[in-house]
């Protein structure tokens, strides 16, 4: 109950904790992710790429 | 001006394009983000029966919207690397998926939290909620339907039919879920159309661009990831300046 | 070679898979013994009120029915896939969608058709009428068939992968949520005096839409999941 009476008195704060912060979290691990992603991806790229030269030189 | 599109739909290319434009989506959905804010929760008034809670819409309308088409777009890009054989379709049709399984998300919650000021219970069994919910388990099963096949080649195809059956589903779904919320008269509060204010709308407007182009850098970024990976026993790959380095 | 008609060849399947799951008859009874045993339990969970129970039958006895057709899901194809038929199936110059057709319709016999025989059981078991029982059997009889057709899209497109078994539900249990909605309603429409012909109806086209399209479309993903 005492939730739903902060919620009344405090809307705006209420949306933004509940809603905005929540989506925007969401949206900085995504980005955070697909960034990972990337570095490593690349990694393992470049890890190939000096195995096969060495195997050829 | 005759401009060759095919050249794009090949990855060596594409990945290139994706890597220039992906700055200029980034930003412009940083900036658009900002001003849809500003109006929503500056310019626009509060709702006459609503009072501050409606501002929730921002967020919550255009991640319901890209959720669905989300679903759509997922599915026709699996159609095309099914019926075509494209490479580049089914990349992107596995890098759209996470993005709206994380809109149908947003959506649901956003929901929810409007649900408990506004009809006392922050989840009731409205046919738009269900649907939504249905949404989440359908781009939930695509994923874990990817990620269990080892072979990229049967986990694009595989994955592509089940987004296809999916996508036929979704009418029947939403229909049949409709109807079922009609027999039980769950419940009676829906929002009648009250006038939106017209900086409301330019508000929710803003924000549903935002967000198409934050899922469209999304995208992009992890599709470059996938063509790495995928590709990179190619030699153009390896002759990349960001592999090379 | 003895050209066959589609009809006969479609038989020969059914017959074929109705001997098999006859040599294997505990695996028939663990799926009807596990759609017992759930709708059971339901009584324990939410305590003995009768006319709760039954308010809640027809829920209940599809959502089990849903359940136990998931568990016989897994063995649609992968017996014939272990010992190489099914790739004899692909090869063959008849058509893969009626072999499909074939044994979607004696996974349906062998796993749904024994539910919807026991069903009027356990709708005594939880109060239901006699009308609201018929109008439950009825609705089985033409959802039931739709849940091993679209399953076996399911089983197709997880054919051979580890984790299967869940994996299948989690795919084909979103795709049935219409079958379970005008199911129940049926009963329910029943039970408060309304037609049932409507809900029964739309559950009838649905089962002519799965007729013409599953088979096609688990031919491709068998053809996909094989290659």
């Amino acid at each position: 109950m005492s939730l739903d009476i902060w919620m009344r008195e405090n809307p705006l704060s209420y949306i933004w904790i509940g809603s905005y912060a929540v989506a925007f979290l969401i949206f900085a691990i995504e980005i955070a992710m697909v960034v990972h992603k990337r570095k490593i991806t690349l990694q393992q790229v470049r890890l190939m790429r000096e195995a096969e030269e060495s195997e050829e030189g | 001006m005759a401009i060759n599109w095919f050249k794009y739909s090949a990855p060596t290319t594409f990945y290139g394009l994706a890597g220039k434009l992906i700055p200029w989506f980034a930003v412009s959905a940083a900036v658009l983000c900002i001003v849809g804010l500003y109006i929503g929760f500056v310019v626009a008034p509060a709702d006459a029966q609503q009072g501050e809670f409606y501002r929730i819409i921002f967020i919550h309308v255009p991640s319901s919207i890209l959720s669905m088409f989300l679903y759509l777009i997922m599915a026709a890009y699996a159609a095309m690397g099914l019926i075509f054989n494209t490479r580049l379709s089914s990349m992107m049709a596995s890098a759209i998926a996470p993005t709206g399984a994380l809109f149908a998300f947003i959506s649901l919650w956003t929901g929810a939290l409007w649900g408990k000021p506004m009809w006392g219970a922050w989840w009731v069994w409205d046919a738009r909620l269900t649907s939504e919910l249905i949404l989440l388990f359908l781009y939930l099963g695509f994923i874990s339907l990817h990620a269990s096949i080892d072979d990229p080649r049967r986990a694009d195809r595989a994955a592509a039919l089940l987004a296809i059956v999916g996508s036929v589903n979704v009418p029947i779904i939403y229909f049949s879920v409709k109807w079922w919320n009609t027999l039980h008269q769950g419940s009676t509060i829906k929002f009648t159309g009250t006038s939106m204010h017209i900086a409301m709308q330019q508000a929710m407007f803003t924000m549903l661009v935002a967000c198409w182009l934050y899922a469209i850098t999304v995208t992009l970024m992890r599709v470059r990831s996938i063509i790495l990976e995928r590709e990179r026993h190619t030699k153009w790959i390896t002759e990349l300046a960001e592999v090379k380095s | 070679m003895k050209k066959l008609s589609l009809f006969s060849l479609l038989m020969l399947v059914v017959r074929r898979d109705l001997v098999l799951a006859m040599r294997r008859r505990a695996d028939v009874l663990t799926t009807l013994i596990f759609f017992v045993m759930v709708v059971s339990l339901f009584p324990l969970g939410v305590g003995p009120e009768m006319g709760m129970l039954r308010k809640m039958a027809p829920g209940v006895l599809w959502v089990a029915a849903l359940l136990a057709s998931m568990l016989s899901l897994g063995r649609l194809f992968s017996a014939d896939y272990l010992d190489g038929t099914l790739e004899q199936m692909l090869l063959a110059p008849q058509s893969l969608s009626v072999l499909v057709l074939g044994k979607m319709a004696s996974h349906w016999m062998v796993s749904g058709l024994p539910l919807v025989l026991m069903t009027p059981v356990l709708g005594l078991q939880f109060d239901m009428s006699i009308q609201a029982i018929g109008v439950l059997i009825l609705g089985l009889l033409l959802g039931t068939p739709i849940l091993s057709m679209v399953g076996a899209i399911g089983a197709a497109l997880t054919l051979g992968l580890r984790g299967g078994g869940v994996l299948l539900s989690l795919l084909v249990l979103p795709l049935c949520i219409p079958v379970l909605i005008f199911g129940t309603g049926a009963v329910e429409a029943v039970t408060s005096g309304l037609s049932v012909s409507s809900h029964l109806s739309l559950m009838g086209a649905l089962l002519v839409l799965a007729l013409v399209f599953t088979p096609w479309v688990t031919a491709q993903a068998l053809r996909i999941s094989m290659e």
